[in-house]
């Protein structure tokens, strides 16, 4: 059987394989288009599933956009680059969300980043500044006085752009309609009980049913990945925990990971132990929180505090031996900050004793009463196609069907040595995607037990230069976070700084999912549902 | 059955004696008015009071029902002052007017809930002779009157003119009309067995028994159906989706602040206390005293507990119920609102209604 890099080589033969750290296959802008189509639907390893596409500034006038690929099936991956094409109009590129539709999110990412303009894209709109914006900031010659304090109010245009490229090489623009001017437009956000922090989501209903969702985003917007290109990498580090919150550990193993393999840098089974425990205890605290969440967007207030009951025994356990209890600044490059506390150990076991036994009054209050199986069951359903082609990752994802758990496909730490289930159920609905975190924190709970006991002696962290210079070339590196997948996208040229840093989002396309899983169903519904898809703004925004 | 504890209760002789008194030194007109008067301050004084000791009812029992506290720290131990210390703060808030709404309508609006709730909460039978209202069609009136309150919901959504609160508005228009219904039906269903529409009437008719233990299995139902709708009237989860917190930010009176939306919160709480007193009545014998054929003794030991006690106790019993439920359940969608109540709630009172009044006239009941 052939390698992907070869079939890439037969459909196009000026495709160049580049490995400087990650392999990388570079193809031609106006092959591009093919080449995903034919990798989309090739019969051996369809590469169905689009991880993250990410705009770099190449720094000498070109634009490149990387694709990260891998297949639902086999689990292989693949990276593309193409450079847009570069002339009066702009880099331009084809767009490939008819291949992947997680692509039309993405793609208005880099647009709005970097102003590449992706050319048979329906909805060419900024995605995290300013409609007014001037400029476009991750670029290296942005400058950064171009946008002063605007504090005119922002007015959400109801139409948006498509670039359609002609035969002759020009461009044509076309108006595509958002909202129609009669729609019942409401906005839900960015101040709402229920969006979970500040995201907008304008949405039209026909009576109480939800016609179309269109989120806004970026009033959390950091510019996290602009920052991180001026500081060092182990000042990088502290971004993460700010990213997705309820994910923290995770997060920063994710990034703590990529730089280690970066550098050749090799961390004892010690520090393995540690972050694995970490990881799945942040994870046990996530899912706590998403239960507390969702019965509070239904109205029920009791198992709010259940949720938040059994979280505070992790976050004293964390706070004993991180010093915080929701950013905790824990990992670090070629180890932990500190090793863990004298009682951890004995509080981890009790504590998933307590969860084991305790876990029956969740159920007893919320998954069996009559009302949340009827507001939950056959709602909100995402097919497994969609879920795939959308990149809604983690437990939305699993609840459609698709296994996608990365530490079972790609383990990292420890996952390869311990036994887990990989929680799948098939419906797709609301209801599922319940039982799914549900069902993981028993699981995480398993995890847990078979490591606490054999946390081997070492030290807690190797021995790292405080300036670190990684050798030049591409880096990834995913974990699976609370909610999905979580990856890292680094290129370095050799500086102590990246050049580019970029955080795949695990939220962004869930809420891009928002649109596609509502249509049609109540607006009760629609709180409901973003409950279950468990994003966190934050990391949506970066 | 022995009925002379009646008179133990009356408070009758108590009242035609002051009136009598007064009558001595001014014109009966004059004193008519007096007494009105006083019973109107009255009535107005226990609306408040009974919202606070409500609101910190509530506080304490969502409270243990959370694993938690509840308020403990103003006013010393219990935290007694929470709720006088949160009026006062709502009285010193500024009442914001919206530019383009409906001004006389928007201000107009909480001034028609809470009239809706003091009407209804004066036909409370508190004792024997201290019915306030106690007109012939006493429950038809309560029930009349306590439907203006939704003309205010309504009103407050669609004057504010925001489409969170005219989503609001409309929920809660069509949920408490349809459960209006039922509610209705299940009051009819009473009514046939105690044979009056008068609620001083229910009451003494429950002199032999309460109507829950009368109408054999029947009122039990009627009961339970009743409690449903009336919580729904009531505007409180599961019910709430009028205000629906985590989808319209606060329903209907999103745009309201200060004592306007008060009001809301004020009568919300009330309209708890009078869906109970009149659960209390129909259903639970109002101000009687449980009595245990047989237990001449017990029963003579409950003959002195005032019937005021009686009438508070089974009232704040019913109010720990639903707040019981409030507590529990997470919030229906509008369309199993409607369903519930037009698919299951109504026929079911239509046929218990129609059971009773066979029972009735077979002289099947007690």
């Amino acid at each position: 059987m052939m390698t992907t890099e070869e079939k890439i080589k037969e459909w196009c033969p000026q495709a160049e394989t580049e490995t400087a750290g990650e392999t990388v296959v570079r193809v031609p802008a106006d092959k591009l288009e093919d080449v995903c189509r034919r990798l989309h639907d090739d019969a051996d390893e369809p590469m169905d599933y689009m991880r993250d596409l990410v705009g770099v500034d190449q720094g000498d006038g070109r634009y490149s956009v990387y694709y990260q690929l891998e297949s639902t099936r086999t689990h292989g991956r693949v990276m593309l680059c193409s450079d847009a094409a570069t002339g009066e109009e702009g880099p331009l590129l084809p767009s490939v969300c008819q291949v992947w539709k997680t692509a039309e999110i993405k793609e208005r990412e880099a647009y709005d980043f970097f102003g590449i303009r992706f050319t048979g894209h329906p909805d060419m709109r900024r995605l995290f500044l300013r409609e007014d914006w001037k400029g476009y900031p991750l670029r290296k010659d942005y400058d950064m006085d171009s946008n002063p304090l605007n504090m005119e109010n922002e007015v959400n245009a109801d139409v948006t752009e498509e670039f359609r490229l002609l035969p002759d090489g020009t461009l044509e623009r076309r108006e595509n309609v958002v909202f129609n001017p009669d729609d019942f437009v409401v906005n839900i956000g960015p101040q709402h009980p229920s969006t979970h922090g500040a995201l907008r989501m304008r949405t039209s209903l026909e009576g109480e049913t939800v016609k179309h969702i269109d989120p806004v985003l970026g009033y959390i917007h950091r510019g996290i990945e602009k920052l991180s290109e001026s500081l060092t990498y182990p000042q990088t580090l502290a971004f993460t925990d700010r990213l997705d919150y309820l994910s923290a550990h995770q997060n920063r193993h994710a990034l703590c990971m990529c730089i280690e393999r970066a550098a050749g840098i090799e961390v004892t089974d010690r520090v393995q132990y540690i972050r694995t425990i970490m990881d799945e205890l942040q994870r046990i605290a996530s899912h706590l929180l998403f239960y507390s969440c969702l019965v509070m967007d239904m109205g029920a207030l009791t198992p709010f505090f259940y949720g938040f009951r059994e979280r505070e025994m992790i976050l004293d356990i964390f706070e004993e031996t991180t010093g915080g209890r929701l950013i905790q600044n824990y990992n670090m490059i070629g180890g932990v900050q500190a090793d863990i506390h004298p009682t951890f150990v004995q509080k981890v076991k009790e504590f998933t004793k307590h969860m084991r036994e305790i876990i029956h009054e969740y159920h007893d209050i919320f998954t069996g009463s009559v009302i949340a199986r009827n507001r939950l069951k056959q709602m909100g359903l995402l097919s497994r196609e969609d879920a795939i082609s959308l990149g809604a990752t983690g437990g939305t994802g699993r609840a459609s069907g698709w296994a996608n758990d990365v530490r079972k496909h790609h383990p990292y730490g420890l996952y390869d040595k311990v036994d887990f289930k990989e929680i799948v159920y098939t419906h797709g609905d609301s209801w599922d995607r319940y039982m799914v975190r549900m069902d993981e924190i028993l699981e995480s709970c398993a995890i847990i037990d078979q490591l606490i006991d054999n946390i081997p002696a070492g030290d807690f962290r190797v021995k790292v230069k405080p300036i670190l210079k990684l050798p030049e070339g591409v880096f990834t590196a995913s974990v699976e976070s609370s909610r999905g997948e979580f990856g890292v996208f680094l290129v370095s040229r050799g500086d102590k700084s990246p050049y580019r840093l970029h955080f795949r989002s695990t939220g962004l396309p869930l809420v891009h999912a928002m649109d596609t899983v509502c249509r049609g169903n109540k607006i009760a519904d629609l709180i409901a549902i973003g409950g279950t898809l468990d994003f966190v703004i934050p990391d949506i925004d970066r | 059955m022995e009925q002379s504890f009646l008179d133990y209760y009356s408070l009758e002789p108590l009242t035609r004696w002051i009136h009598d008194a007064l009558c001595g030194v001014m014109s009966e007109d004059w004193a008519v008015f007096l007494e009105s008067l006083v019973i109107g301050v009255a009535i107005l004084l226990a609306y408040a009071v009974l919202a606070v000791v409500l609101i910190y009812m509530e506080r304490r029992v969502c409270g243990a029902f959370q694993c938690r506290i509840g308020p403990n720290r103003v006013g010393g131990k219990g935290g007694l002052l929470q709720v006088p210390a949160d009026v006062l703060k709502i009285l010193t808030k500024e009442i914001i007017r919206l530019k383009n709404s409906d001004h006389v309508l928007y201000e107009l609006a909480p001034y028609l809930v809470i009239l809706a709730s003091v009407l209804s909460f004066s036909c409370l039978p508190w004792n024997k002779g201290m019915a306030v209202i106690d007109l012939e069609v006493g429950v038809f009136f309560v029930l009349a009157a306590s439907s203006i309150g939704i003309l205010g919901i309504l009103l407050a959504g669609w004057s504010s003119n925001s489409k969170y609160t005219a989503i609001g508005a409309v929920r809660s228009g069509a949920m408490l009309v349809s459960y209006e219904l039922s509610l209705g039906i299940c009051v009819l269903t009473v009514v046939i067995l105690s044979g009056t529409m008068s609620i001083s009437g229910i009451v003494e008719s429950q002199a032999d028994g309460w109507n829950i233990f009368k109408g054999h299995i029947v009122t039990l139902i009627a009961f339970v159906v009743y409690l449903i709708s009336g919580n729904a009237e009531a505007n409180r989860g599961p019910f709430d989706l009028a205000e629906a917190e985590q989808e319209l930010t606060a329903g209907y009176h999103t745009e309201y602040s200060g004592m306007h939306f008060g009001f809301f919160y004020l009568a919300e709480y009330l309209n708890l206390f009078i869906t109970s007193g009149i659960a209390t009545t129909l259903f639970l014998g109002g101000w009687m005293p449980l009595h245990v054929a047989g237990l001449d003794g017990f029963n003579a030991v409950m003959d002195y507990i005032p019937g005021i006690v009686w009438f508070l106790g089974k009232t704040f019993f019913v109010v720990f119920l639903l707040m019981w439920i409030r507590w529990t359940y997470p919030r229906l969608r509008i369309d199993q609102v409607l369903n519930l109540e037009w698919k299951y709630l109504m026929p079911l009172s239509l046929l218990l209604m129609l059971v009773m009044a066979v029972l009735k006239t077979c002289g099947l009941v007690f």
